[in-house]
Order: structure tokens, then sequence, then C-alpha cells
């Protein structure tokens, strides 16, 4: 193995550092505690859209309860007099084919909008949750027989089967039936994700640790193995309300959304379609309403996810 | 290769029956005559609510009319709507058209979605990446018939560059400014999965090997990189699928296409039990296969996949 | 031809620094050496001492974070440091050639083997067509030792071992026979005797083309055995370097002298407890006169006194265990994990069980754990059959036995600091009020040297070697008898291994502990236990007391097993 030819290499050693070597794996007491949620929080802190999202959210949400604190005039207080009327005192953003007021319409379908999507995404987390959970949980033909019923409602999309639903349903279409609706389809994703968080987070050690202690199966469940799972689902909520706002603004569009009385954007943007090329306004005002209400769910949902997952941490 | 087509196939039957099933209960199991639906306003006499009933077999207990409808439907026959018209002789019409439309669809995302996903992934934090990632962020947002119609107002009405509606006979030419917006939400998705599986990939272990054996960059990346970014890329397409549908019927109605999507609408808006049924279950068994397709194509791009169950 | 007194690789005041969320991070602070032709050199660390980043920055592999800061990478007369990207990809394969750590991700899964070979081939021009690289390729794959190489080009690596996927990265590595050949721990995911032949294979085919070695390596006996020069780096720095033997048998660096007493194929005899209690602090000292004092390893030959009682701590009496696998459709297959082994470990004592993956000893921690339920057998603990036992006493055996596994970043649940964790098993089995809890967990941490503060810090503040203790803290909450650790040790850097193999050994000394301890590594079961099972297959191939099988191993597994270990050989003077 020597090779002789080569010149004999010399022994070297270095200085020792100052403050010598140190002891091995001394713990190093850093000046802020750190685990997942408490790093995500600092790292959400210091990005710019996630408070530009955020802020615009709790205003839509202070929107969506208080209108009567933005406008004055009511949604439904029109007068045909004033058909397709341009702006004037009081009333900024002008009148629609209905003489209604256009901004007291985008100031109450918040309220619509926000109520729906808040529904929908509070019955996907419920189905999705327990679904995914049994089927992470139990394995086995449990799990197969979820799936394979997840499969069949996912075979449909959702929207489209939101439309079926509700052009049969005709009297009572409320928000509740809307966001049932919507939700009723929209649930294997989530349940999808959950049950292979939880596949992954089974196969930890600290799952193995806490059930060779003597910890119930179930007790694990709770204690180690859903926290552990939930972060995924918070992030799909969030991107998932975005896209039922969408979904209820589409079926009314559609005209198989909210009855009349009930102030919708997608119907609003219906509505004026058919004078797009004489009078845009009342159909854009209500589309910048929607884009930006959907736009700043999807930038709080996109940050928060950038901020729980490690992977994207550690390539920023 | 061959056992995993089977199993895959083995899975799809169920779903197809459970699908159709939900549709079908979907229809008309809900609280609502359908009869009565159909009429709207205007109430039918005794006599016509009895013909529809008998003709619609609306007077056989619920599975009894789903067998028959299923039976119906492995012998290709679609029924007829409540207007007479047979519902096959109505895809046959629509169908080539929202196909044509479908794939200049398809093709306008994948193509321009995965160039675009790629670049910003390759070039990660440049101007170019935050400029597509917020382009693609709006896209995201901004609901497809608002889309829609700020297309055909802007690039129809004003500028002129395309046709507002379609013209009839359907040419190519007139697809495009439908297919583009009907392309565009799809286009942002394929472009954020693209980019972030291109950066993913670009870490892995065996790309650095392949630099390190002593592949230029210009093999590497199409070769190694690109090629396994399209996995995630190719799965999502199901997803993708699902959204053409419902984009489709908006997109039509908007631009006046005469395919199956406005079909499908009309439908809804006449409140057409049997032919809102026949349509939509046409699509699912579209989708179903679809998904089937996809799937094989992934068994295809990872070879991994063909051996575990 | 090159000339022998012109070093061919020259690597002089390396610097490489990487940019991360903390701003820049210097990895390798002015590192140089010089490599010659035909000669293997080893560059030796701990993680995070900047050996991988060397090796990966001579050729410019580093990640996108990486820069190279300073200093300059002479190789034939050019630096390789200023090269241009297209220049340094005509360096890489055909006059530098790499073969890299984890065989098992450094293959891209969707390409055939064959095309992997064959793009190496005509990318650094040893084939002009397709049918002349297809043929180069089988030749490679030959060389590499692998037999039925035309057919194997078809496979794809989700189908090869481990071993033969290295195999492969090797051949692909030499396929130009290039000057110098970088090997980055090319063994260390690999079983300990695929290891020796790989590294075999491995000298031989660079002795045959004159090519000279860089390995770079955590293990100091390996490099001991198979390289001429040694580099040991330690934080960015190179602390000692000069010829191995010599380095090994005469460190002069302090670092390099704790990496010699703590590297446990060279240590040779069991760890005995510090005898005296006082001597644990706050954190394990280790003090920087020559010889690791402190860590009461080499050279004390005083016989660990074996309790004398009555029956076995745990006994194995032909435990067996079936595992039903689903394979395709609705066949399932059905694999023996553990096949009909009998042992005894007597209190007070360590039992290794020591084999390659495979070989069920896993397993066999899990059925004593009762994680897993075994097919056929007994299994006794103090004399009682567990089968006998009713629930309420199971879960007072539970208590009794307490396990550690391998993952130090997956032992503990990221979301429940540390305090919790270890308080858990107090609270599972409902033992004293609050306050007592309290107590007792300052108490047991205090016992793995850990400082009081870490109650309120959560498992990513701290190190692997950290969170292991704490698992071992945890554990000895409930004062158990028996403590299983399952590859406890492995995950953890030589260093910080000693350190926590030295506090197990005091704990069980203090508190009469009996430990199974399950490992691959042959090495430190030398140094902590007292009897040994070898597993292979499912069966226990030989066992016996530690001193026995080492010096007169009767089965040839365990004869291979031992003839792996690197660095064994290899004889050292006084530290």
């Amino acid at each position: 193995m020597s090779n002789n030819s080569t010149p004999r290499m010399p022994h070297f050693v270095a200085e020792l550092d100052e403050g010598g070597l140190g002891a091995v794996d001394a713990v190093r007491v850093s000046a802020r505690k750190s685990n997942l949620w408490l790093d995500a929080w600092r790292d959400l802190r210091g990005r710019w859209m996630f408070w530009a999202s955020g802020v615009f959210v709790l205003i839509l949400i202070v929107v969506a309860l208080f209108p009567g604190l933005f406008v004055q005039v009511g949604p439904n207080d029109c007068a045909l007099s004033n058909s397709n009327a341009g702006p004037e005192p009081g009333h900024p953003l002008g009148f629609d084919f209905q003489g209604c007021d256009v901004y007291s319409r985008v100031i109450y379908g918040t309220s619509t909008s926000l109520s729906v999507g808040v529904l929908v995404t509070l019955i996907i987390a419920v189905i999705g949750i327990v679904v995914g959970a049994f089927a992470g949980f139990f394995g086995g033909w449990v799990d197969a027989l979820l799936m394979r019923v997840g499969d069949m409602f996912f075979a449909i999309p959702y929207v489209l089967a939101a439309v079926v639903i509700m052009s049969m349903f005709l009297a009572n279409r409320n928000i509740l039936v809307i966001s049932l609706a919507i939700g009723l389809f929209g649930w294997p994703a989530l349940a999808r994700i959950l049950r292979s968080e939880i596949l992954r987070v089974r196969s930890a050690d600290y799952v193995m640790a806490s059930e060779a202690l003597g910890v119930s199966k179930v007790r694990t469940m709770f204690a180690h193995v859903l926290p552990n799972s939930i972060a995924p689902v918070i992030v799909v909520s969030t991107i998932g309300l975005a896209a039922a706002i969408t979904a209820e603004a589409t079926l009314s569009f559609l005209g198989v959304g909210l009855p009349g009385d009930v102030v919708s954007w997608g119907k609003d943007i219906a509505d004026a379609q058919i004078r797009l090329r004489t009078d845009p306004m009342p159909l854009i005002y209500p589309s910048i309403a929607l884009s930006l209400t959907v736009l700043s769910f999807i930038m709080l949902g996109e940050t928060v996810r950038d901020a729980l997952d490690p992977k994207a941490r550690a390539l920023r | 290769m061959t056992g995993y087509i089977l199993r895959r196939l083995l899975q799809a039957i169920p779903v197809f029956l459970g699908a159709t099933f939900l549709i079908f209960s979907m229809v008309f199991l809900l609280p609502g005559d359908p009869i009565l639906a159909l009429f709207g306003d205007k109430t039918p006499t005794d006599a016509q609510y009895a013909a529809l009933m008998a003709e619609y077999n609306l007077d056989q207990p619920f599975f009894t009319r789903y067998l028959i409808y299923l039976g119906d439907l492995f012998t290709g026959d679609l029924g007829t709507t409540f207007r007479g018209q047979s519902v096959n002789e109505i895809l046959a019409r629509t169908f080539p058209v929202t196909l044509r439309l479908a794939l200049l669809a398809i093709a306008i995302q994948l193509v321009f979605g995965v160039i675009v996903g790629l670049i910003a992934g390759l070039r990660k934090n440049s101007v170019f990446d935050h400029v597509s990632m917020l382009i693609s962020l709006l896209l995201i947002s901004v609901p497809v018939f608002v889309l829609a119609f700020v297309a055909q107002f802007f690039l129809g009405i004003q500028l002129g560059i395309f046709r507002p509606t379609v013209s009839r006979g359907v040419p190519w030419m007139d697809l495009m400014l439908p297919a583009i917006v009907l392309a565009a939400l799809n286009f942002a998705y394929v472009v954020r999965l693209t980019r972030a599986s291109v950066i993913e990939t670009r870490q892995q272990d065996f790309v650095r090997m392949a630099f390190g054996k002593g592949l230029s960059t210009r093999r590497v990346i199409p070769v190694h990189v690109l090629r396994n970014s399209m996995i995630p890329v190719t799965t999502n397409l199901a997803a993708d699928f699902g959204i053409l549908i419902v984009g489709a019927t908006v997109t039509e109605g908007i631009f006046n296409v005469p395919g199956v999507g406005n079909e499908l609408f009309g439908a809804i808006r006449r409140h057409d039990a049997p032919e809102i049924v026949s349509i939509v279950t046409v699509l699912v068994v579209i989708y179903v296969i679809v998904n089937l397709l996809i799937d094989l194509l992934y068994g295809v791009l990872d070879p991994r996949i063909r051996y575990v169950k | 031809m090159s000339d022998a007194n012109v070093p061919l690789l020259s690597v002089q005041n390396l610097e490489v620094a990487f940019r991360t969320q903390d701003g820049i991070v210097p990895a390798v602070r002015g590192v140089s050496f010089d490599i010659y032709p035909g000669e293997t050199m080893a560059i030796v660390g701990e993680s995070g001492s900047g050996k991988s980043t060397t090796a990966h920055a001579i050729i410019n592999l580093l990640p996108g974070s990486g820069r190279v800061t300073g200093g300059e990478v002479n190789f034939q007369g050019r630096d390789l440091t200023k090269l241009n990207r297209s220049q340094i990809e005509d360096v890489r394969g055909k006059l530098i050639g790499l073969v890299p750590q984890d065989p098992m991700n450094s293959l891209n899964p969707v390409h055939r083997i064959g095309f992997q070979v064959e793009e190496t081939i005509l990318a650094n021009g040893l084939a002009s067509n397709r049918r002349a690289a297809r043929k180069r390729a089988v030749q490679v794959l030959q060389e590499a030792g692998l037999a039925d190489a035309e057919s194997r080009l078809r496979q794809f690596p989700h189908e090869f071992s481990g071993g033969m996927r290295q195999r492969v990265l090797i051949g692909i590595g030499l396929s130009s026979h290039p000057e110098l050949l970088i090997a980055d721990e090319p063994t260390s995911a690999l079983d300990v005797t695929v290891q020796k032949k790989i590294l075999d294979h491995l000298a031989e085919l660079a002795a045959e083309s004159n090519t000279a070695m860089l390995f770079i390596t955590h293990d100091l006996g390996l490099a001991a055995e198979r390289a001429e020069n040694l580099v040991v780096m330690h934080r960015g720095r190179i602390v000692e370097s000069g010829p191995a033997l010599e380095i090994l048998q005469n460190p002069q660096h302090p670092y390099t002298q704790r990496l010699v007493s703590a590297a446990p194929s060279i240590a040779s005899t069991r760890i005995q407890a510090v005898s005296s209690h006082d001597d644990l602090g706050e954190s394990i000292e280790i003090t920087d006169t020559a010889g690791a004092a402190d860590l009461a390893a080499v050279g004390v030959a005083a016989a660990h006194p074996v309790a004398e009682s009555a029956e076995p701590a745990i006994e194995f009496r032909g435990v067996t265990k079936v595992f039903k696998i689903r394979g395709t459709g609705f066949s399932s297959q059905r694999f023996t994990a553990v096949d009909d082994i009998s042992f005894q470990v007597p209190k007070g004592t360590t039992m290794a069980i020591v084999g390659e993956s495979g070989s069920g000893k896993s397993t066999a921690a899990k059925l004593l754990l009762r994680l897993e339920q075994k097919t056929a057998g007994s299994i006794l603990v103090n004399g009682t059959d567990t089968d006998t036992l009713g629930r309420s006493e199971l879960q007072a055996l539970r208590r009794q036995m307490q396990p550690v596994f391998q993952d130090p970043y997956g032992s503990l649940d990221p979301l429940h600091n540390i305090g919790n964790t270890v308080a858990e098993p107090l609270r599972v089995h409902d033992v004293g009020d609050a306050a007592f809890r309290r107590a007792r967990v300052l108490e047991v941490l205090d016992q793995v040297a850990l400082p009081a503060s870490v109650v309120d810090r959560y498992p990513n503040e701290l190190s692997g070697g950290q969170r292991q203790r704490v698992a071992v803290a945890r554990a000895l909450a409930l004062k158990p008898e028996i403590v299983v650790l399952d590859e406890a040790v492995s995950a953890l850097d030589v260093l910080v291994q000693a350190q926590v193999l030295s506090l197990l050994a005091d704990l069980q000394s203090e508190l009469n502990l009996t430990y199974l301890f399950i490992t691959h590594d042959l090495a430190v079961v030398r140094v902590i236990a007292d009897h040994v099972c070898v597993m292979e297959k499912g069966r226990i191939v030989e066992q016996g007391t530690v001193d026995d099988i080492f010096a007169n191993p009767q089965e040839e597994y365990t004869e291979r097993l031992l003839s792996a270990i690197p660095g064994a050989g290899i004889t050292l003077g006084a530290g």
C-alpha cells in the first residue's frame, strides 16, 4: 500500500485554538426557544405578504360582520330610475342595471362570501379530519374502505356536484345549503392529506417510544400523532377557504346559487354581463372585490405553508 | 407492469359505480320534485305530469330506476332529455367542439406552464421567478368567469385581437381566446408545481452525482432534473382535469362555444333533470378514464411504482 | 505520465462559506494538503468538520448556497477554483472521479442503470457512439464486480441492493480511469461485510490504474487501514496531518487524541464505569491532557464484576416471529424475522445483539418490549413468563423495561418540551404528584449530565447526542431494571458516541441496570457489552461472552464480521 516513490508527508500539528477544545457536546443554551410553531411564527412575522394578506383578511371580517359601518345605503334599495347611472356623492361606484348602489352591494356581498367560505371550510374540515384520522389510525380494511369512498366522491369535481345539487334544490336555497353542497364533495383531498401525514408520523420513533411506555394507542394518537399531523391541514384549509369563495361565486354566476335577496358578487357579475360592452363598471367592481378576497386568503395560506414547511424554510 | 394496469382497472370499477350512484342520488333523492322543477313557475296538468312520470320511469322505486339507468348506460343509451332530444345526438354534436377546446387548453397550460416553471425553479429568487409567482398568484385568485370577461373585454372588444365570441363552425382560431382563459388557472398551478418540483429535484443526491460524474448542465437539466420533476406534475393532471370540466362549462357560456359545457349550462337553467344526469355522468366517466390513464402514465414515468401495491 | 515528485492535487488555504438565514457561515477555513499520484489520502472528521465540503469544493460541487471564498485548488497545473462551468465539467468524471456517500439516493430512480452508465461514458469521451458506449458500460459493470452485467444494464436502481448500487457508482467513478478519485464516505451506509468487500475491490481497481484516492470518512479505523496519509479536520480547519499510522500511534493534537481514544474499533476493552459519582459534573468534561483520562476507556484492565443472581433478567426461549406481508393482489408472503432464538441476560450486565440489516435483531428488541407479538416461544423477565401476565401486570412490567431508539431526530416529540417528554412515563403510570414528578425529572436529567435549564427547551434546540441523552433520561424516569437500546448510538459522532456509552456504563453500575444493546457495529459491542449474540437472517449464529467471541470466534460468519471491522487489525502504542 505504501508508495515509496512519493515524498513522505510531514507530520503537521496545528496550534490549539484559543479557548481550548471545549467539552464534548456541551449544551448551548440559546437565547430563544424553538419548536415548529414558534419558529413558524417568527418566520411569518418577517414576511410582508403575511401582514398584507392578514390585515386585509381582518378588514374583510370586519366588513362582513358590520357592513352598516361602511355604507349607509342598503344593497336592495334599488330604483330603476338610477339604472346605470354613474358615480355621484354618496354613491361612489355608481349604479347597476337595476338601479342598485354598486358600492353597497360590494360591501354586503362580503359577508355572503365569507360566510360560505367559513362554513364550507368547517364542513370539509370536520368530515376530512374524521375520515383521514380513522383511515390513518386504523389502517387495514377501514383505511381501504374509506379511501375507496373518498375516491368515489373525488371522482366528481366538487363544483360540478354542487351545481347539480343546487339545481335540484329549488326551495330553501340558503347559505347553509350551498355550503353543504360545496363541502359534500370537497373533503376527499383534505382526508387524503391528513391520512398521509398520520402515516408519516406514526412511523416516527417517538410514537413507538410512547407505545412502549404503555401509553394506550388512542392516547398516543391524540397526544402525539394528531398534533404533529395537523400543520398541512391548516394550510390546505386556508387555501380551501379561498376555493370555496370562488365556488360560491361560480354557482351564483351560473344561476344556481343563492336566492335573489341575498347579495352575492357572483350573481352581480352574471347580471352585469349583458351590458359589458357599454357599462363594464358594474361588472368590474364586484370582480375586483372577489379577486382581492380570494387573493388575500391564498396569500395567507401560502405564507403559512412556507413558514410551517421545514424544507421551504431551509431553501430561503 | 400489466399487474399494475390490471390493479388500477379493478380499482376504477367500484369508483365508477359509486360515482354514478352518487350523481343519480343527488338528482333524484333530493327534496324537490324534478318534474315540478322542470316547469318552473308554471304548473303541469295532471295528464302532463303522469305522462312525464311514466316516460322517465319516475314512478318506479329509486333502485329500479338506478338499475335501468345503469343498464342503459352500458348499452350506450343515454336517454332523452325532457325536451325530447336524444342525449346521444346532443353529445355527438357538442362533444367534438369541447374536445378541441380542451386539447388546446391542455396544450397551452402544459407547454407554457412547464417552461415558465422550469426557468423560475432554476433561477430561484430572480426577477423572473418573483414576477411569475406573482402572475400565477393572480391567475389563481381571479375566478375563471371574471378572467373570461376581462379577456373578452380587453382582448376581444377593445383591442380586437381575438373574436369576442365564437363564430359558426368553430374554427380553431376562434377557440384561442376561450382556450387561453380556460388554460389560465391550471397554467398557474402547473407553473407553481413545476417550480417547486424543480427546486426540490435540483437538490437531490442523484443530481449532484450526475454533475459529479462529468455530465454537462445542458444534459443534467432536461434528462435528470426536468424528467424527475414531471412526476408530481403528472399526478396533478387529474385534478387539473376536474378544474377543466368546470371551467369549460363557464367559459363556453361566455364565449358562446356550442360545446358540452354550454349544453349542460342550458340544461341546468331549464332544470332538465334527465339531461343533467346524462351529461354529468358522461363527464364523470371521462374523468375516471382520464384518471386511469394518468395513473398509467405515472407508472411509465416512475418505474418504482409498478412494483408497489 | 505524471512526475511522482509533483503533487497531483495541491490544495492551498482553501476557504468555503455558505449563505444561510443567519448570514455567511464559513465551513472550511484555510485548508492545505497535497496528494501525489497513486497515493491514498483520508480526511477524517466528525460531522460539521468541513471534510465533505472540502472534497466537494475541489470539483466545485457545492450546493447553491456554497461558495469558495479563498485559496486555490491546483490540479495538473490549473487552479480549479478559477475554471468556468464548462471547463470544470470537463474535469469532472474524466480527470477527477467521484463516489458519493449515499448509494440509495445517488442514482436517478427513473432511468435504467445502463442509461446512467452509458451517459457517463459518452459525456467523458470514452466512446463515440451508442454501441461502443454500451460495450464499454458492460465492461465497467463487470469490473465493478457485478455478475450478469448485460442483463443488469436494463434494470432500474431500485432493483439493486445498496452494495450493488455502490458498485455501480464506483464503476462510474472509475470508468474513465481518472487521475484522482474522491470517495465521500463510500461505505458508511452499507453493512459491514459488504463494506469490506467493496473497499477491497476499490483498492484493487485504484492500484491497477494508479489512481490517487481521497477518502472522506468519520471512521479513524477505516482511514488507518486504507490510507497512507491522513488529515484530521475539526471545525473547518486541519488540526493534524501526516502519515496515517504515525498519527494513530502517536497523536499530537488534543483533538486527534480524543478521537483516537474514543474510536471503538481501536479501543480494545470494555468501558469501565467511573468509580466515584463525584466525577460527573454538569457536562462530561474532557480535559486536554493526553490520553482522555476521564473517558476511562483504553487500558483499564479491571474486570467488570458480574453480579451472581438467581435468575436472569431477560430470557428468550425458542422465540420465533413470522410476519405476513401482503403481496400483490390477494397473496401474502410469510417472512420469518426471528427464528427460534434463545438466550439469557444476567442481571446487571449488558447483552449485545449484533447483526447486519435483516438479521432480526431489532425485531427481537421489539418482541421484548411487546411492540410486536411473538409467534412462538416464551419470553421471561426476571423469571416470570410474560404470557402469564394479566393486563395490569403487563402495565407494571412496562415500568421495568424502557426503550431508547436509534434516531435522535425522531425519538422525541418535537411539540413537547424536554420536561414534558421526560415526565411522560411518570404521568402515564400515575406516579406521584406534579411536584414529585418535577423533582424526579430534574434528578434524572442530572444523571445524564444535562443542565436543568434544558427542561423548558424543545428537541430541535438540542444536538443529536443531547437528544439521545434525553431519551435515556426518559427511559430512566421510572427506575426500570432493564433498558433496551436499539441502535441507540449508531447515529452519533464518534466523540459523542463515546460520551454516551461512557454515561451508559456509569448508569449501569450505579443503578444496577440490565442492558439489551442492539447494534450492527461489532466494535461498539467490544466496548460496551459483556455478552453477545450474533444474529444472521433471524437465527443466532453464535453467542457467548464478548471476550470469548472476539478472541475465539467459532462460526465463519462471526469471523467475517470481526475481520470486517475497519482498523481492527491495527495495534496502537500507548496514547
